[in-house]
């Protein structure tokens, strides 16, 4: 166990303790406004770690830029997503 | 190296954790919201997975992925913004 994986499962760790605030957030929070804050934001950094964990295990630079690539696209779909959702529950009562 | 496949069942969990927001989810954009947390895990379970057995096939499929989780989001809103209106 060399010290660059010790530091990237330690990186991966940390992520999915924010998945696990992200995902205690969306059963916790009272309505659905706050839980986008959880979903959009918790989960996107659990991702951004995990990503970053998996970059430092792969030790490949075309990876790490893949896994760059797919931590911003779930970002930009997270945001627009959350915008999205928000809207439209804002505008139906149903 | 030990720790991984650990890692990836805790994120399997939390993905299950999604579907209990749907089931309890009073609003639609609640379901909405538990497809983006499934989407979300299951881009993470692929990363882990795919460190873990040192397939990096692994990462296009979460590529693949998130892509399709952005587009069934978008799908989701428009279906329901669709059906209210008379």
């Amino acid at each position: 166990m060399s010290v660059q994986d010790i530091m990237g499962v330690g990186i991966m760790v940390l992520g999915t303790v924010f998945f696990l605030a992200g995902t205690v957030g969306i059963l916790r929070f009272p309505d659905a406004f706050s839980r986008l804050h959880a979903v959009t934001k918790a989960d996107n950094l659990g991702l951004a770690l995990i990503a970053l964990g998996t970059s430092i295990l792969a030790a490949d630079g075309f990876t790490a830029a893949k896994l760059f690539l797919i931590w911003i696209l779930i970002a930009v779909s997270g945001a627009i997503g959350g915008h999205l959702i928000a809207r439209h529950a804002l505008r139906d009562k149903s | 190296m030990i720790l991984l496949p650990y890692l990836a069942t805790f994120l399997l969990l939390t993905a299950l954790v999604g579907l209990i927001r749907v089931m309890r989810g009073p609003t639609t954009a609640d379901r909405m919201l538990a497809a983006q947390l499934i989407g979300t895990s299951t881009v993470a379970i692929l990363l882990v997975i795919g460190v873990a057995t040192e397939a990096p096939a692994l990462f296009d499929v979460a590529l693949v992925f998130a892509i399709l989780a952005a587009i069934s989001l978008a799908a989701f809103v428009a279906t329901a913004r669709s059906g209210h209106q008379p």
